[in-house]
């Protein structure tokens, strides 16, 4: 059968619309494939517009599926898009998975990542990945039927467990280059392709890193992992049991959060530490003055080292989401715990929103 | 000498993208020494390949080699 045949039978599920899965739905359909099921609880907002094209300020607070859907139907009228504008959770996976030949991991967050993983490795589904850091970006295809019918190497077999909450930054809190997710997403479309036509050899056991600063490509050779298998469930009972918010997510405890308006209005007085790396903006020295704070910068990844000139203060911690001012916080309590210690809920994004800076 | 290189938010933790070291014996060794120079690295999530290569379990680094410490990433 030709390619442009395999292409308009495909069924592609895409999960995630959002600076990942803008580029890959929006190749996918200019390809020619025939169906697609999209799916994102996630309404469009200012801050996304930077990295997620598709979307403009005419559209902010419409969902991003529907978005997505009515403009892949001016670009091709004959495609079919299936939408949903629910977060997706085991049940979904189990219900709709079968329906597609090919999962496309679009998330921004790790407890989907696994989900899908999981999903994909249980109900036998090719998986393309991809997830953006800052700079970087990686792509693979997971768990692909191989010569000798056994299925390529999956994420648990790189990480068989997430990171611990906090300590790797998502988009809204790390940053990332605008032009980045548009890059990987075009690599992830491709290996959807690939898989679907048979054309080409696909990022199975290998892992596609690009560094977007210096260009460079750094492809790694992927081998199975013993112990991936005892994270990953067997059954559905198992799948359905497992709580991958709760894997993916380690409670902080008595980390008191505080919103801009009880900042502005009760603790001035403390200390205010911006924990975020240099290069990030917007800088806050001009609000800083105009509220005569005593404030400072000192960068998370030096903050260990420098704890010592915090210790006893009282000390409010800003970042530009809310997420490694817990981390802060977390560090100095440890320290000093006598001190009153605060992180600024919402970060910097926060006091934008305010109209502050 | 071997070349070790960071990838992601690592090189938050190392401040470097890649450094030279003396010869280690095997991917434990390396991963202790590099966790005294850069403590941070010690609550960080990733794997390690060895020119290019993936490994699960201790493995020997022969002088010359490339070793990668790569972080999962999130975003989207």
């Amino acid at each position: 059968m030709a390619g442009q045949q395999k292409l308009s039978e495909a069924r592609v599920l895409v999960i995630g619309a959002g600076g990942l899965g803008c580029p890959i739905v929006q190749y996918l359909v200019a390809a020619g494939v025939g169906h697609i099921g999209l799916a994102d609880h996630d309404k469009v907002s200012l801050s996304n517009l930077h990295r997620q094209i598709l979307f403009g300020t005419e559209d902010i607070n419409s969902y991003k599926v529907d978005v997505v859907k009515r403009k892949m139907l001016s670009l091709n009228s004959d495609v079919n898009i299936h939408t949903w504008n629910e977060q997706w959770i085991q049940q979904h996976c189990l219900q709709y998975f079968p329906d597609y030949d090919v999962i496309v991991d679009a998330t921004d967050n790790f407890a989907s990542r696994y989900l899908i993983n999981d999903a994909c490795v249980l109900l036998g589904k090719p998986l393309v990945f991809g997830a953006v850091s800052q700079f970087d970006g990686q792509v693979a295809v997971f768990n692909q039927v191989q010569a000798d019918g056994s299925r390529s190497v999956n994420y648990r077999d790189l990480f068989p467990l997430p990171p611990a909450n906090g300590e790797v930054l998502n988009c809204a809190e790390g940053g990332v280059l605008g032009v980045l997710p548009g890059t990987i997403g075009a690599m992830q479309a491709t290996e959807a392709i690939k898989l679907i036509t048979g054309i080409g050899t696909t990022l199975s056991n290998r892992l596609w890193n690009y560094n977007a600063l210096t260009q460079d490509v750094f492809i790694m050779q992927l081998v199975p992992n013993p112990t991936s298998l005892q994270h990953i469930p067997l059954s559905e009972e198992q799948f359905i049991s497992t709580d991958y918010e709760q894997l993916c997510a380690i409670p902080q405890k008595g980390i008191k959060e505080i919103d801009v308006l009880d900042w502005q209005q009760n603790f001035l007085d403390h200390l205010f530490v911006d924990i975020r790396e240099p290069h990030e903006l917007p800088r806050l020295d001009a609000l800083c003055s105009s509220l005569a704070l005593e404030w400072m910068v000192l960068p998370l990844s030096g903050l260990e080292n420098n704890l010592s000139c915090l210790t006893d203060r009282n000390v409010v911690f800003v970042c530009q989401a809310g997420m490694r001012s817990l981390i802060a916080a977390n560090m100095l309590m440890k320290a000093s715990p006598d001190a009153s210690v605060f992180s600024l809920k919402g970060g910097v994004n926060s006091l934008a929103e305010k109209n502050l800076i | 000498m071997i070349e070790v290189i960071f990838f992601g938010q690592l090189t938050d933790a190392t401040g470097v993208s890649s450094i030279m070291v003396e010869e280690v014996a095997n991917t434990d060794m390396l991963i202790n020494l590099m966790k005294m120079r850069y403590p941070s690295l010690a609550s960080s999530t990733y794997m390690v390949a060895v020119n290019n290569t993936m490994v699960t379990e201790n493995a020997i680094i022969r002088p010359g080699s490339k070793v990668a410490f790569m972080p999962p990433f999130s975003g989207g």
